[in-house]
């Protein structure tokens, strides 16, 4: 009931006061300038967004595969292999926090050299290190502590846990997921200080219409809904359009490949399509409040 | 309806109006005279809440206009028609729109009040210049579109500054009947003039009291 209520009133919005429409004469200036200030700061929010989305995506999906598992690798004099493999066994079962741990296969192992050394590996007569993949419970582990425990029963072991990769890989991503953020903030800043501007310019134009309107006793509010609801539209339309052209923009960049890295990435994926809607919306929040704000303390002025 | 009590204005150096006491009851008809300058247009901006005393009180359908918000000084417009000296006209509206703009800013439909609007421009003697711009009318069309509009909104009260500046004898005539029309309907009407033949005119029509001001102050002269 309160959103139809609510829907309505978006409606009658949008539809709007023909005849406070006429009252009040388009501008032609302001309304071009809020169309084109809508359009190129939508067109750039729509790289913002995707730039903050794929970065939260990489720093998701690195942490994803990185931070359930670890890897301990044990290189020992050929005799002792077998003796610290166990006891490296024994240690991780009995450490909390540590789901299962695996020996790697010989044909795993293999497969992992291949890239340096080619197919026909003789696995048996190199000193190769045994590895054994750790995969972490919800929780997570002691690092140190298993390493410390490590050190006493099978002095080969070493434990790699992948922070370092993880760690660098993830404040990157941080950053740049703020960086695209911070752009989105400032582009909407300046989309409002452009909006107040036109609006300004157009209150200014309108000063005798707004006096006069006033002296036959409109209330503030009518005024005001007569300015905000055309700049509100305007800059929806405006929006609207720039948020189509950035996102033809994004489709076209060269899809992500094993070869592209990170920069290639760039875009948005399943769902992530919808977040580009947010702009006009958003958009026409930052003009509908500017363009308030802006009338309201033009009136204010004058009795 | 509108009390002033111990007014003074000024418009920054100097007191422009000094020490005005007056009651304009429902009902009455008043004629405020006076100098060019003297300050007739200032006293009646006080009358309709568009300046606040410098000093003193003005109060409005019983409430102090310094306690009014926005809001109620909106609503109270539309109880008071204001002929103003200088039309204060949408120029890009159609004369129609501009009279009916009253009704438009009050959230009417003017489709609703079609008929009124239609009637109310025979009266004034407009029908035909429904479409014409404000500034394709010549003055004394605009003082009567000017009253017409004054009093779309059926208001209490109706202050009307020069509202014969423009017209001819006959016209002014006609436009006083209408004002003396309205005060028989008990309308509340104040007339700011130069034009002593108009008020000596009115004296056989209707009961009217003379405002004068001069040198600061108001004068209230014999009923007419
Ligand atoms: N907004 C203003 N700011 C400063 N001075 C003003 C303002 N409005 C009017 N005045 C001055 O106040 C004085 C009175 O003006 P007002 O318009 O009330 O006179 P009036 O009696 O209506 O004159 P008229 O018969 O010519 O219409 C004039 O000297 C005028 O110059
Ligand atoms: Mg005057």
């Amino acid at each position: 009931m309160a959103q139809r209520f609510q829907l309505s009133h978006v409606m009658d919005f949008i539809i709007g006061d023909a005849q406070a429409e006429r009252a009040v004469p388009p501008t032609g200036f302001t309304a071009r300038l809020t169309l084109f200030a809508a359009t190129v700061m939508a067109f750039l929010a729509v790289f913002a967004l995707a730039l903050s989305v794929s970065a939260g995506r990489l720093s998701e999906r690195w942490s994803a595969e990185l931070a359930q598992s670890a890897t301990l690798r044990i290189s020992a004099p050929v005799g002792q292999m077998q003796a610290q493999t166990d006891a490296a066994m024994r240690v991780l079962e009995t450490t909390p926090g540590i789901a299962s741990a695996r020996l790697l296969t010989d044909d795993e192992q293999r497969a992992l050299l291949e890239p340096w050394f080619g197919p026909d590996v003789p696995l048996e007569s190199l000193p190769i290190p045994q590895l054994i993949e750790i995969v972490e419970a919800d929780i997570g582990f002691d690092a140190e502590g298993l390493r410390l425990r490590l050190v006493a029963e099978a002095p080969g072991a070493v434990l790699d846990d992948h922070t370092r990769w993880r760690k660098p890989l993830a404040a990157a991503a941080a950053r740049l997921w703020f960086l695209g953020w911070l752009s989105i903030v400032l582009i909407f800043a300046v989309m409002g200080a452009m909006i107040t501007l036109a609006a300004n310019a157009a209150l200014a134009a309108n000063a005798k219409v707004i006096s006069v309107m006033r002296l036959v006793g409109a209330l503030d509010s009518y005024i005001a809904s007569a300015f905000v609801r055309r700049f509100t539209l305007r800059t929806i339309t405006g929006a609207a359009i720039g948020m189509v052209l950035g996102v033809a923009v994004v489709l076209v960049l060269p899809a992500a490949d094993s070869q592209g890295g990170f920069l290639s990435d760039l875009g948005f994926a399943g769902a992530g399509w919808l977040w580009p809607l947010v702009i006009p919306i958003a958009a026409g929040l930052v003009a509908f409040l500017a363009t308030r704000s802006a009338a309201n303390s033009t009136l204010k002025e004058l009795r | 309806m509108i009390e002033l009590e111990q007014v003074s204005y000024s418009y920054g150096e100097g007191e422009l109006l000094s020490d005005i006491s007056i009651s304009l009851s429902a009902g009455s008809f008043h004629f405020l005279t006076g100098p060019s300058g003297a300050g007739k247009t200032t006293f009646l901006k006080l009358c309709y809440g568009e300046l606040l005393p410098s000093a003193g009180y003005v109060r409005l359908f019983d409430r102090d206009v310094r306690s009014l918000t926005r809001d109620d000084v909106a609503e109270m417009r539309r109880r008071i028609g204001v002929v103003h000296q200088d039309c204060q006209f949408l120029d890009h509206l159609p004369i129609a729109d501009n009279i009916a703009l009253p009704l438009t800013v009050a959230g009417h439909s003017v489709r609703d009040d079609q008929s009124d609007l239609t009637e109310l421009m025979s009266w004034v003697g407009l029908r035909s210049r429904a479409y014409a711009l404000p500034p394709e009318l010549s003055g004394g069309e605009r003082q009567r579109a000017a009253l017409a509009r004054a009093v779309i909104m059926s208001p209490d009260v109706i202050l009307a500054d020069e509202p014969t500046g423009n017209l001819d004898w006959e016209m002014s005539q006609r436009l006083l009947q209408l004002l003396v029309e309205l005060n028989k309907m008990g309308k509340t009407v104040v007339i700011a003039t130069h034009d002593l033949a108009l008020i000596r005119a009115a004296k056989s029509q209707v009961q009217a009291r003379v405002l004068r001001i001069a040198n600061r102050h108001l004068t209230v002269g014999a009923d007419l």
